[in-house]
């Protein structure tokens, strides 16, 4: 008998992911095409706009795919992802300052343009390595996972749970918030990093490294979801669902529940990092907002709205409240808050499983309907 | 008896009684002279005479800004209140009634000079000095201890030996001295360096800062100086301390107010509500909009706002826990998604209503100033105001949770629903009263914080991580807790603050909760007993 691809191995008896995936593929595929192959007078074809758009919802599926692990299968919700991010996107940025070289404004080789303003005379200690692309790309998974390590080490360990874990992880973000603020930091305060030029050489503007980029992202949002989906379906993953259930009976069956959850968490934190990393070069620029606690509480509605604990749903949640989003900010950005906010309420209120969670639901409602028509049948020809 | 006697007699007699019918209204008429020598005897004169008449002082100040003048024909004096290129919208000085405006012509000005000037300015002071006001006094002694000069030894001395106030000696005897230690020399000098050790205001620090960098000195008298300064120092560095002490109990009176209303949706209900920095801005607004209302009556505008925002607060709480909360009980996950998003939709109608920039709320008179205790503490008023009214706040919703059938009722429904509903308590009634509560104490924090910082769509964003964390430090549901947690974190934001700066400081403060935590899980004072876990 022949084996199955390792891929479908792992989506074996999981249609969403399936389509999810199949529906982004063709997407990004020909997003692509459309953009690099079509002339620009065509109707059909669609502008480096759009694909950095696409690109940077690709990101935020990835992001939330990370806390779907968290929240959706090991129970931590987690108000502090944005944090994670971040750093990662910071981790990014600062491999792109070092990137600039001396076509800065000050034309300064060796100090991004902020230090030299700040009247800094040599890099910081912790610039050191980011303009190597290897070294940033083990940083880019290495300090968020390490954040996120010590954080869960401390907090799983005393066993904070549930709201307390929240609000923690809240102040975490808050406080890294308030540290990247300052200019003192050595990470351009408030401007945050940004005037990126190119990346590993080519022109970040440039039609052909948009496009990379976007394959990129998507290449790392099937990474992730594979992953993800691969510790779900193993013993591992059974475990976590246990712990979410009932963490006391887990813990008391033997499990270690408290490294059970600092794996997940750690995990998660390396691909909210990666996440970061890719929506810096496509945004072109990063700054302490996004550690603002208000990014990551808003982070969980995508995940909630998509269906929580199905990770497709994080990345279907992703796409639709980033695209309303987009299009409300620009339409009619008075009403944005308000929709947003609404979208909490109802989406707690009446969808506690998601757009996803209602595609389930009336189709078993339809099967139900369905089934009862035949049994009726039945017991008319009986 | 000789004639040349008799005839003085009766001229002295005379003079006597043309004196006795002098008053301020006549003898000022003599202002009106053309001389300057003249004027400035006669200035003397009524300083001498009339010290104690608030006019004279009003005069003398007039005079000295060029707004005195007096009319041509009846020769009245007019003070100057406008001036409209030549006409003059003047009022008269004694009976203060409005004339019609005239042409300056109408007017002739009474003139003075630089020396003139200067003698008004020393005469005001002493007048100052010699008032029998206290408080004039004592504002005039500080001031010549602020700008100490050689000169002012003889006045000085002179109000010493007249002074009863020990409040006002004292400064008057701080001034002295200083003047001492600056100018004279040998053993006086040395004794006034000793003597300042006693003395506490920034003015002694710096005299004798100045002498120790004067290099002429001999070296006995740079070691009294030196240990005066250290003397002084030391007690300046513990008022300081009490001084950010009372800053960190301020701040923590805040986080307390902001914290209670937390604590008891969170700790009684076990509700976690986002929305509640937006119950604090409702009540900043509710401030904001009653003193629009009510322009004229600023004193008394936020005697009337703690009531209402009380009222506005506490009824878009009810609300909110009729419409949403409701629903989400024993699921405190989405309360807080959903009740973050009733913030953000609250945030936004702030800002459709009122404009997205800050508004600025008036501070009454009686909270502005400060309690000075002495030269190196001084309390400010509106912060002395917050920490006993959030104290008051404190122990009235410990009378109402613990004394009223209302609060018996929270508690039961807190400790056990079922047990609660079937002894026929309207279980639903108390929990929309206890988020009502909940809601309106929040908005009294909000009146409190309008009269702190500006009123904005984020200020309660600003203090919603705080209190979460003074809730979660203090331990949940333990209003006790609540109070010594807000006064610890104030207490230690407030320290760290000048060491390591106010951002710095939170960040210091969020690590060691997080470390806290790791020793008691639970907060401070943890919920003891069996429904403890959930």
């Amino acid at each position: 008998m022949k084996r199955k691809p390792i891929i479908l191995q792992i989506l074996n008896n999981d249609l969403g992911g399936k389509i999810v995936l199949g529906v982004l593929a063709l997407v990004v595929i020909y997003v692509s095409f459309a953009n690099l192959v079509l002339p620009a007078g065509s109707t059909f074809h669609i502008s480096t706009y759009t694909v950095t758009l696409l690109g940077k919802y690709l990101a935020f599926a990835l992001l939330a795919l990370a806390l779907d692990l968290v929240w959706g299968y090991i129970g931590i919700l987690s108000l502090g992802h944005g944090a994670f991010f971040a750093l990662g996107g910071y981790a990014m940025g600062m491999y792109l300052m070092r990137q600039i070289g001396d076509r800065g404004v000050y034309g300064n080789p060796e100090l991004p343009d902020f230090m030299v303003f700040m009247n800094l005379k040599e890099l910081p200690w912790f610039w050191y390595g980011f303009d190597n692309p290897i070294f940033t790309l083990i940083m880019i998974m290495f300090v968020p996972g390490l954040l996120a390590f010590v954080f869960g080490y401390l907090a799983f360990r005393s066993r904070v749970t549930g709201v307390y874990l929240s609000i923690i992880t809240q102040a975490m973000t808050y406080a890294l918030m308030l540290a990247f603020f300052r200019n003192d930091m050595g990470f351009g305060g408030n401007n945050g990093l940004t005037d990126f030029k190119d990346i590993l050489g080519f022109d970040l503007q440039a039609d052909g490294t948009r496009i990379a980029l976007l394959l990129i992202s998507f290449l790392a949002l099937t990474g992730g979801y594979l992953v993800a989906r691969f510790i779900m379906n193993s013993r591992l993953g059974r475990v976590c669902i246990a712990i979410r259930d009932g963490e006391s009976r887990t813990r008391f069956i033997g499990y270690r529940v408290e490294q059970y959850k600092l794996f997940i968490f750690v995990v998660s934190a390396c691909m909210a990092g990666i996440a970061g990393a890719l929506y810096v070069p496509q945004v072109g620029i990063i700054n302490p907002g996004v550690f603002s606690p208000l990014f990551s509480i808003e982070l969980v509605i995508w995940v909630a709205i998509g269906g929580r604990g199905t990770l497709y749903g994080a990345i279907v949640g992703a796409f639709i409240v980033n695209y309303a989003s987009t299009y409300f900010t620009s339409a009619l950005p008075e009403v944005w808050l308000y929709a947003l906010g609404g979208l909490f309420v109802v989406v707690t209120l009446f969808l506690p499983k998601g757009v996803v969670g209602l595609i389930s639901q009336i189709k078993d409602k339809l099967n139900k309907d369905n089934k009862n028509q035949e049994s009726e049948v039945q017991n008319a020809t009986a | 008896m000789k004639k040349s006697n008799l005839i003085k007699i009766i001229f002295l007699n005379l003079f006597f009684l043309t004196s006795l019918f002098a008053s301020f209204e006549t003898d000022i008429e003599a202002l009106k002279t053309k001389s300057f020598k003249k004027k400035q005897q006669v200035i003397n004169e009524l300083v001498e005479k009339y010290s104690d008449d608030e006019r004279t002082e009003t005069l003398l100040k007039k005079m000295v800004d060029g707004d005195l003048f007096y009319t041509k024909k009846e020769g009245t004096f007019v003070i100057l209140e406008k001036k409209e290129g030549s006409t003059y919208h003047t009022k008269t000085f004694l009976e203060g009634k409005v004339l019609e405006p005239q042409n300056k012509k109408e007017f002739n000005k009474v003139k003075t000079n630089n020396g003139l000037r200067s003698v008004i300015k020393s005469n005001l002071a002493q007048m100052n000095l010699f008032s029998k006001k206290k408080e004039v006094r004592l504002k005039s002694a500080k001031n010549i201890l602020s700008n100490v000069d050689e000169d002012s030894k003889e006045l000085i001395n002179k109000a010493l030996s007249k002074e009863k106030d020990s409040d006002v000696k004292e400064v008057l005897l701080e001034a002295k001295t200083i003047i001492l230690a600056k100018y004279s020399s040998g053993e006086e000098q040395l004794q006034a360096v000793k003597d300042l050790s006693d003395f506490i205001s920034s003015d002694t620090l710096a005299t004798l800062k100045n002498l120790y960098s004067k290099e002429d000195i001999s070296s006995e008298l740079k070691k009294a100086v030196k240990s005066s300064i250290s003397t002084v120092e030391t007690i300046r560095s513990y008022y300081g301390v009490l001084e950010k002490a009372f800053f960190g109990l301020s701040m923590g009176s805040v986080l307390l107010l902001a914290a209670i209303g937390l604590a008891i949706t969170f700790g009684v209900m076990k509700v976690i509500n986002m929305a509640h920095g937006e119950m604090m801005m409702i009540g900043a607004y509710t401030t904001y909009t009653l003193q629009q209302v009510m322009p004229g009556l600023i004193e008394y505008s936020i005697l009337v706002a703690i009531p209402a925002a009380f009222i506005v607060s506490g009824i878009v709480g009810i609300i909110i826990e009729r419409l949403v909360i409701r629903h989400l009980y024993g699921r405190p996950l989405e309360t807080l998604l959903a009740t973050f998003g009733i913030s953000l939709i609250l945030q936004q109608i702030v800002r459709t209503i009122y404009s997205p920039l800050n508004q600025e709320v008036k501070t009454p008179d009686w909270m502005s100033g400060a309690w000075e205790i002495n030269s190196a503490l001084s309390l400010t008023y509106n912060r002395l105001y917050i920490i006993i009214f959030a104290l008051l706040v404190f122990i009235g919703v410990l009378m109402v949770l613990n004394k009223t059938s209302l609060g018996l009722k929270v508690r039961a429904v807190t400790q056990n629903r079922q047990m609660a509903q079937a002894m026929g308590i309207k279980t639903s009634w108390i929990d929309a009263m206890t988020f009502g509560i909940g809601s309106g104490i929040a908005g009294i924090a909000g009146v409190a914080l309008s009269q702190l910082t500006n009123v904005g769509p984020n200020l309660g964003q600003a203090y919603i991580v705080d209190s979460f964390m003074v809730v979660v430090f203090g331990g949940v549901g333990n209003l006790w807790g609540t109070l010594i947690g807000a006064i610890t974190l104030g207490e230690i934001n407030k320290f760290i603050e000048p060491v390591a700066g106010a951002v710095l400081a939170k960040v210091i403060i969020l690590v060691f909760i997080i470390l806290f935590i790791q020793k008691k899980p639970r907060g401070l004072f943890p919920q003891k007993g069996r429904d403890a876990q959930d």
